[in-house]
């Protein structure tokens, strides 16, 4: 079986966001680069259902954005990938997930994978729709909110999240594309060995910035920061001032003391 | 047609979140001088669209068909493509559910169409223009849109308030839509639950819930000894159960559980919108957290900027010093 995992590198949760000029982005000077997490839970899944069929298999792990992403395909060769693409970055589709699945779907097209995982959702886009999309546009059966999987020849079974605690059994005949959910396994360390192994891994850098028309769709025309609606009561001072009046809220004010 | 809101169904009764939308799309098309319709697709549409034809709309569609009576995101997609297709309207909206997120990015992708997702407001100051969330709430963005055509629209939880819909009467017209088995390519099962856990955290008063910012699992028992001192129950955000260190039944939020405490305590959690949706309700939120620009702080009645490991152990040793 022939796997892909899309795999982007996003600021990560402890990361300082400042805007950059321009308004529509973030700095990446400032910004603290990871593995998206939901991607993180997608590769884990591939590499579990390799590691289950046996050595004919590959999972070769996607990436677009600007070189610093090739950090997150070596950490997932380490992890166990067997090889990499990283697709140079487009910065005018950076916020457009139908124009970066069209991205997508030209580099991989030839290469007629099985199954494409991707995580559901980035954390800096937060579209949900690439791997969608992508699917949409190989011919490929999709489902999103993946929990668990079944492989079998052919075709894949998914544990498919709804809304308050639901779940749904969905099955489709391969190719397919699948969006994982956080939470469906729990992702592996590098081992030393792995992130050894990792160096002699084929990366491919494709560059498409000129070989294709891409149709954007969307983009972020002006990014800020969100406007509180709210009244907050900040609580300040050391933190024995701050406990003191926290004791005292809860006693006079909410009343549960 | 300039707005089609689509309906999904909730065991037989229109979605909260539809109902947003249709407020949504009823405040446009006052402001602008719009025509606007209510769609209701697949099983159950007849008793939707009974259920909207009581709301201020032009019109209320409905369509059908054998295979679309368990719903399935090709079904689906190809029967609102064909809606979209024969009656051009140039927004549709939704809620963004969990199933508009499985189907809509699919009509997208055929219609060659953007799918503005998860929007928080609608501005129609300078033209119209949608914002969303971006980098995990800390920021948002108005959304640009590059070509003309239909325009397709979720709207985050509460973007707008269901109590404000208007109502009217509107007569129903039934689209005709041809689906064949080929187009299909996934097979549903039921849906179903996972058995529940053994506290009703909806019943709880005092709620004290732990997000990643807890930092590992050894740290848990600084959470609890407050849980204790105060008389509250324990939860926590899905990275916590993701990494196993809660089991599945103490997470809050849109897949989890909705509670409505008369206190909840926000430890290390950074406030995304679907950890949100299941504790927006509490009468009292009090947060920690040690990034004053935290989301959580925009909807924190009291906030504190610190690190809780050591704000927590204090907290709890004044709370019971308090008691005494
Ligand atoms: C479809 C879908 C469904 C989802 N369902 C749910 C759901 O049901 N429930 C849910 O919770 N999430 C859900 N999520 C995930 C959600 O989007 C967020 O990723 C999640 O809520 C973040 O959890 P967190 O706030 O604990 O972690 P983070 O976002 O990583 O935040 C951790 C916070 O802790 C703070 N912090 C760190 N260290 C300290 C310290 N020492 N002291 C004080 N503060 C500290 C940080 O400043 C940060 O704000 C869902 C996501 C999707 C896409
Ligand atoms: N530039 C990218 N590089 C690699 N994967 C991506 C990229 N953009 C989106 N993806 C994948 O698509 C998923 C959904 O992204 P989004 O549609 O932006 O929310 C992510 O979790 C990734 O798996």
């Amino acid at each position: 079986m022939k796997l892909c995992v899309l795999v982007k590198q996003v600021p990560g949760s402890e990361s300082a966001l400042r805007i950059a000029s321009g308004n529509t982005w973030v700095e990446d000077a400032a910004a603290l680069f990871e593995m998206n997490e939901s991607d993180n839970y997608a590769l884990e899944e591939a590499l579990q259902i390799k590691e289950s069929l046996g050595n004919d298999s590959e999972v070769v792990v996607v990436s677009m954005g600007p070189e610093r992403v090739q950090k997150v395909i070596r950490e997932a060769l380490s992890k166990g990938a067997d090889r990499g693409i990283h697709i140079n970055e487009i910065p005018e589709i950076k916020s457009d997930p139908f124009a970066t699945a069209q991205v997508f779907a030209n580099v991989i097209k030839v290469e007629n994978f099985d199954l494409i995982f991707s995580g559901l959702q980035s954390d800096d886009v937060g579209s949900g729709q690439t791997g969608v999309i992508l699917g949409e546009m190989l011919g490929m059966a999709t489902a999103t909110l993946v929990m668990a999987t079944e492989v079998q020849e052919g075709s894949i079974k998914v544990k498919r999240e709804l809304e308050s605690g639901w779940f749904q059994w969905v099955s489709m005949s391969t190719p397919a594309s699948i969006t994982i959910q956080s939470g469906i396994n729990q992702p592996r360390y590098p081992s030393l060995k792995g992130i050894m192994g990792a160096k002699k891994k084929e990366m491919k850098v494709v560059d498409l910035s000129t070989a294709v028309t891409i149709e954007k769709q969307q983009s972020f025309a002006n990014i800020y920061l969100p406007i509180a609606d709210k009244k907050t009561e900040m609580i300040e001072g050391n933190v024995d001032q701050m406990v003191s009046r926290l004791v005292d809220v809860l006693k006079t004010e909410i009343k549960v003391l | 047609m300039d707005i089609l809101v689509v309906l999904e169904n909730n065991n037989g009764a229109i979605h909260r979140m539809s109902l947003e939308a249709i407020v949504a799309a009823q405040k446009l098309a006052d402001e602008q001088n719009l025509s606007n319709a209510i769609l209701a697709i697949g099983a159950d549409s007849n008793a939707l669209a009974n259920a909207a034809a009581h709301y201020d709309t032009g019109e209320v569609l409905t369509a059908e068909h054998n295979l679309l009576s368990v719903y399935n995101s090709d079904g689906y997609a190809a029967a609102l493509r064909q809606v979209i297709d024969q009656e051009k309207p140039s927004y549709v909206f939704f809620g963004h559910t969990y199933m508009v997120r499985d189907y809509v990015p699919k009509i997208s992708a055929q219609l060659q169409r953007p799918f503005l997702c998860d929007v928080i407001s609608l501005k129609t100051n300078d033209g119209l223009s949608f914002a969303k969330q971006a980098f995990n709430a800390k920021l948002a963005a108005d959304l640009g849109v590059a070509s003309e055509g239909t325009i397709l629209v979720s709207f985050q939880s509460a973007a707008f308030n269901a109590d404000l819909i208007s109502s009217g009467s509107a007569e129903i017209r039934e689209v005709a839509v041809e689906l064949d088995e080929g187009m299909i390519k996934t097979t549903a099962e039921e849906p179903f639950q996972e058995e529940a856990g053994g506290v009703d955290l909806t019943a709880a008063e005092i709620i004290i819930s732990v997000g990643r910012g807890i930092g590992k699992e050894e740290n848990l028992p600084i959470a609890e000894a407050l849980a204790q001192a105060i008389g509250g129950e324990i939860s926590s955000s899905r990275p916590v159960v993701d990494s196993g260190w809660l089991p599945s039944f103490r997470q809050i939020g849109s897949s989890g559980q909705t509670v409505s405490p008369k206190l909840y305590f926000a430890l290390g959690i950074s406030g995304a919108i679907q950890h949100v949706v299941g504790m927006k309700g509490s009468k009292n939120i009090v947060a920690i957290n040690k990034d004053a620009e935290a989301p959580i702080f925009e909807l924190a009645d009291y906030g504190v900027v610190g690190d809780l490991l050591e704000i927590v152990p204090k907290l709890t040793e004044a709370i019971l010093a308090a008691k005494n």
